[in-house]
């Protein structure tokens, strides 16, 4: 019962990688689980490892050894283009610099998760309403260079949205953002979890960031050096 | 992925970058432009000789004197007899015409107008052979041949640069070295090329020609024989005719090679095609090298336009793109740039071809330059297949990129 709960399951993870020479240990064996509906934050300092684990969680990497479940998956051991698919499907990416196509509308931004998942037919209606859900339903023929901050981070995070993923992986989202934009981003975040029910994970270095989660994570070395839960 | 906003993503990249799609696209340009006029122009000038070949008339034979091809060393000259043993042999049942001919340069001149020409003694059938007509006055007769006339047959073109028109100039006197000749008539225009040109000839009787055109050799000896054969499917049978005959009047023992070549149309047309194909292929082989060069260019744009959309590439991996699907974007921009080339390139190569038909035109070569459907499709394939080729590397080399790196990218 207790693992239909958990949406992410890491057990040993390990990530070596061989600089010239040197090996360098990021993850030295990583342990821990998410639930479904969670909001989780993941702190360390520089070179705690923890973009390598961003990039475990996110399948954009393979770790050196361990398992990696998602939604009940052993995705740790898949080939490259199975996990696209299943980047495309589960995960939904925001990034600290937004990462939007710069020639392409906020439509078509959105759109694009759903041209890789092959999705033909309604593609315009689902950008649409992700645009709506995060307060973008009048913008969405602008290009990312007339949005401010804000609302190329909400293009962005609509986009993460649109194949309703079972995470959202957000790396500093607000790093890039004032004060009041952050604030803003960062509520809706905590608004689509409360209202979709989906998961959210945010790397963050940013304290204030971290104390609207559920529980963090604190890294150090290559390992969790302790989880607080906050709420 | 849908292949139409593909493209449409393809031509958005395209044109946000105009000035360096435009440069490659130049590279392409060129390189099909080349590919097209050179082969046109190199096909046509096949067909005009051929042509020109084939206007000759595809019963001809021709004799010739010697025999390069077996080494055959004091070959007895061809003479005034060999053409009369042909003509009267009852064994020639397949020969219709016997035409001896000796050729001689002189100048040719008109109330001291004058102009280099080259002269052809000739016998009346040579009319019938080489199926001249005349368009005004009459051809050279058997009378005049047995007379020694000092008669002239001349063609259209000679007779306009010389008394500056053609008609109505029958019974003027044209001087050919020092003699004074009468002109009897004006053939009819035929058309053909500077090499092979029959409006540029100067017709008078063999008989003449063997005193007024001193020659080395024997007195008896002509230049080349032409022989038509009674029709185009007895051409061989004329030939081996023929090659008794001779064999006979130059006392050949059997087994020993033949003292003179005959050649007919056919081996003409194999000659001149090899000649054609070796220029067609060889023009075609400069417009390769330059589509090629356009190519690299391609290559190297799109290579530097993968290098800058790094993060771009690690996004779209992100969001789910598959090694496929960023593969085929890139290869799209590749092939959209080599095919909008390619079809410039055409149009281009197309007036170049035009050009070169209006300047062969005006200086008297006649060179019909048509742009065939054959080789625009080459043109376009060709294009396309350098889109695809020069845009692989690049494009795999975009799909390879590991996601986690690509992002990361500044």
């Amino acid at each position: 019962m207790e693992k239909e709960q958990q949406v992410i399951r890491v057990e040993n993870l390990v990530k070596t990688y061989q600089m010239g020479e040197v090996q360098v240990h990021a993850l030295r064996g990583v342990n821990f689980a998410v639930n479904r509906g969670e909001v989780l934050a993941i702190m360390g300092p520089s070179g705690s490892g923890k973009s390598t684990l961003m990039n475990m969680i996110g399948c954009l990497d393979n770790p050196s050894s361990g398992d990696y479940f998602l939604e009940g998956e052993l995705v740790s051991s898949l080939k490259d283009d199975e996990l696209a698919i299943v980047r495309n499907k589960k995960i939904g990416f925001v990034f600290q610099k937004f990462n939007l196509l710069a020639r392409a509308t906020a439509l078509a931004n959105v759109e694009l998760p759903l041209r890789y998942a092959g999705k033909n037919g309604n593609r315009t209606d689902l950008a649409k309403s992700a645009l709506e859900s995060v307060g973008l339903g009048d913008r969405i023929y602008h290009q990312p260079n007339e949005l401010s901050g804000g609302q190329q981070q909400r293009v962005a995070i609509a986009r993460a949205l649109v194949n309703s993923p079972a995470i959202i992986l957000a790396d500093e989202p607000t790093g890039n953002l004032d004060t009041k934009s952050g604030d803003e981003i960062m509520r809706l975040l905590l608004e689509l979890n409360q209202s979709q029910g989906t998961t959210l994970i945010i790397v963050t270095h940013d304290p204030e960031i971290a104390k609207v989660a559920e529980r963090v994570i604190y890294l150090r070395d290559g390992l969790v050096e302790k989880e607080e839960k906050q709420r | 992925m849908n292949f139409f906003l593909n493209l449409k993503e393809a031509l958005q990249s395209l044109v946000a970058n105009k000035v360096r799609s435009l440069l490659t696209i130049l590279g392409i340009i060129i390189g099909v432009a080349a590919v097209i006029s050179l082969l046109s122009v190199g096909e046509s000038a096949g067909d005009s000789i051929t042509g020109q070949i084939e206007s000759i008339g595809t019963n001809v034979i021709y004799i010739l004197q010697g025999n390069d091809d077996d080494d055959v060393t004091n070959a007895k000259d061809l003479t005034l007899r060999d053409a009369d043993a042909l003509a009267n042999s009852g064994l020639a049942s397949d020969v219709a015409y016997v035409a001896p001919v000796i050729t001689g340069v002189r100048e040719v001149a008109f109330s001291g107008e004058g102009t280099e020409s080259s002269i052809l003694g000739i016998t009346s059938d040579y009319q019938f052979v080489q199926n001249l007509t005349i368009a005004e006055g009459e051809f050279i007769s058997d009378e005049q041949v047995e007379g020694r006339s000092a008669v002239v047959v001349l063609g259209p073109e000679i007779a306009e640069d010389l008394l500056g028109r053609s008609t109505g100039i029958v019974g003027n006197t044209v001087r050919i070295g020092s003699y004074p000749f009468r002109i009897i008539g004006i053939t009819e225009a035929k058309g053909g090329s500077s090499f092979n040109n029959p409006d540029n000839n100067v017709y008078i009787p063999i008989s003449t020609a063997q005193t007024r055109l001193p020659r080395s050799g024997s007195p008896d000896s002509v230049g080349y024989i032409l022989v038509s054969a009674t029709s185009s499917e007895t051409v061989d049978a004329a030939i081996d005719e023929v090659t008794d005959i001779l064999r006979q009047t130059h006392r050949i023992p059997p087994r020993s090679p033949n003292d003179f070549t005959i050649l007919n149309q056919q081996d003409f047309l194999a000659v001149a095609s090899s000649i054609t194909n070796v220029l067609t292929i060889f023009l075609g082989g400069i417009g390769a090298i330059s589509l090629l060069v356009g190519g690299i260019g391609i290559m190297n744009i799109m290579l530097v336009s993968v290098t800058e959309r790094t993060r771009e590439i690690g996004l779209r991996k992100a969001l789910g793109a598959r090694k496929l699907d960023i593969l085929l974007q890139f290869l799209t921009e590749s092939v959209l740039l080599s095919l909008i080339g390619g079809i410039f390139g055409i149009i281009i190569g197309w007036l170049i071809s035009l050009l070169v038909s209006q300047i062969a035109a005006q200086s008297g070569a006649p060179l019909e330059v048509n742009v065939t459907i054959n080789s625009v499709l080459l043109a376009t394939l060709f294009s396309a297949a350098v889109g695809i080729f020069f845009g692989f590397y690049p494009a795999n080399r975009a799909a390879s990129l590991a996601p986690v790196e690509a992002l990361r990218y500044e």
